[in-house]
């Protein structure tokens, strides 16, 4: 580390002074300003650690309020239709209005909208940030499980009907759990999507990955490597939950196979 | 111990049914037979409620069965489908204890020693922990019966129970159902097993139209024939 930091110096002195300095030279003392000077790399392990962190109150807040959007939906649809529940009508009617406004806007329209108008007075964008994502995403995971939800055989409900359970139980034991083995591997792309949807909230002042490369680009004047940086860090994030999701669908197919 | 009044149902202006009345008496083992969309399975839905009839009533000894109340009233009476419908999530026995457990008829251990009773009655002790998709269709619509039985039921609907399966296996469905009919097990079956009808039914009735056009003892529905439209719809299946 010493010996390219007194490297770092020799050469960045030489292109001050307006010295000859070889295309190397260059990419070495632009390379060292952007991740190594100032120990910056740590400015970008804080940004992935809040990228990481939004993006998991997001899909939770995303999963959630998308499970009881599908929930209440599936359920308005299903009741027979001369004894409606004015109450369910209504949510579903909501819930309906906000999946339509929601997926009918930009997510960077819905980032300003929440940081500029909404939370303006907060100071504490990041969480902001977080919150317009999850909200966010909970329209589009509500389809999602909406979708797994009605795939599962009609006959299923019907059977777990007529044995003299309720319909929230059949729901609960019989229908649900085989909507999950459809679901996931769509809501593993939300997750991916979410997770690089992050680097958005830049916009409204969010503290992730993006913002600390921004930070760094603005300190040095320079911002291919920040960005460059950026994108590889992003593409690991990516591949590595990929992965991960693709070994959790392995082990779902196994178990199916029981 | 059902009577029906006045079934009418009607799906997109079309009246399926047109004013069914019927009534079925403890131990009745009584065949639905009719041409394809005559209404037979869909007045058996009536029953429990599976679909909701437009006008008449359905009384369970008496009571009448309505939506409010609807869960308890489908305990009393089981209902066996086409594609058997089991939970393919769950094991054998769990498909069997779920519903008793959960609606507290009894304890786990209680409804794992009846769902053992049960399946070695029918042999299949042996598949307990198996997933249903390991079974053969004959094997699953037997569990499906031993799934409705579990519940104790007082009456059990049969919804074409072996049009879905191979013909080599339709003969254990229908020798289970003959069991069960000789031990005294009040059924309404609906069925294109004419077999079955003239063998273990006390009562066949052809559904045409959306009413009940014959309701007789089986030596006579299948002797006496005076109804221009049995006479063709018998003619072709038998």
């Amino acid at each position: 580390m010493a010996s390219l930091a007194q490297q770092y110096e020799v050469w960045s002195a030489l292109m001050k002074s307006g010295g000859d300095v070889s295309l190397w030279q260059q990419t070495f003392v632009k390379f060292y300003q952007a991740f190594l000077e100032k120990n910056r790399w740590l400015q970008y392990i804080e940004g992935v650690g809040t990228t990481l962190l939004v993006t998991a109150i997001a899909l939770a807040l995303g999963v959630v309020l998308g499970a009881l959007v599908a929930m209440v939906r599936v359920a308005h649809d299903q009741q027979s239709p001369r004894h409606r529940n004015p109450l369910l009508g209504f949510v579903n009617f909501l819930f309906k209005i906000y999946v339509t406004v929601i997926r009918g806007t930009p997510m960077m329209v819905q980032l300003l909208i929440m940081g500029m108008v909404i939370f303006a007075s907060s100071r504490n964008f990041t969480m902001v940030g977080a919150l317009t994502l999850g909200i966010n995403s909970g329209a589009y995971v509500s389809e999602i499980i909406r979708g797994g939800l009605m795939a599962v055989d009609p006959g299923q409900m019907e059977a777990g009907r007529s044995l003299g359970l309720n319909y929230l139980t059949t729901m609960v034991k019989i229908v649900i759990p085989q909507a999950i083995r459809s679901v996931l591997p769509a809501l593993g792309n939300e997750f991916i999507i979410l997770l690089k949807d992050t680097s958005l909230i830049t916009v409204i002042g969010g503290k992730e990955l993006l913002y600390a490369a921004q930070g760094v680009m603005n300190r040095t004047y320079e911002s291919m490597f920040p960005l460059l940086g950026t994108a590889a860090i992003y593409l690991c994030l990516v591949l590595i939950f990929t992965w991960l999701q693709g070994k959790l669908e392995r082990r779902m197919a196994q178990s199916d196979r029981r | 111990m059902i009577v029906v009044k006045g079934l009418k149902k009607s799906y997109n202006g079309l009246q399926v049914l047109k004013g069914v009345d019927l009534t079925i008496n403890k131990g009745d083992v009584v065949v639905l037979v009719g041409p394809s969309g005559c209404g037979k399975s869909t007045f058996l839905r009536c029953l429990n409620r599976l679909e909701e009839p437009d006008e008449g009533t359905v009384l369970l000894d008496g009571q009448e069965v309505t939506e409010k109340g609807i869960d308890a009233m489908r305990a009393r009476m089981g209902m066996v489908f086409q594609h058997f419908n089991l939970f393919p999530h769950l094991t054998v026995k769990k498909n069997i204890t779920l519903a008793p457990v959960h609606l507290r008829l009894m304890d786990q251990k209680t409804a794992d020693a009846k769902a053992m009773e049960l399946l070695e009655r029918i042999g299949l002790a042996d598949k307990a922990d198996a997933y249903p998709n390991m079974l053969s269709g004959g094997q699953k619509q037997r569990i499906a019966i031993v799934r409705a039985l579990a519940m104790n039921p007082e009456v059990l609907l049969f919804d074409e129970p072996t049009s879905a399966l191979d013909p080599e296996m339709v003969g254990e469905v229908l020798e289970l159902m003959k069991e069960l009919a000789r031990g005294g097990m009040t059924m309404v079956v609906v069925t294109h097993e004419m077999g079955f009808a003239r063998e273990v039914a006390n009562r066949v009735i052809f559904i045409d139209d959306g009413v009940i056009k014959v309701d007789k003892p089986p030596q006579e529905f299948f002797s006496n024939i005076e109804n221009e439209r049995l006479k063709s719809f018998l003619s072709k299946v038998l």
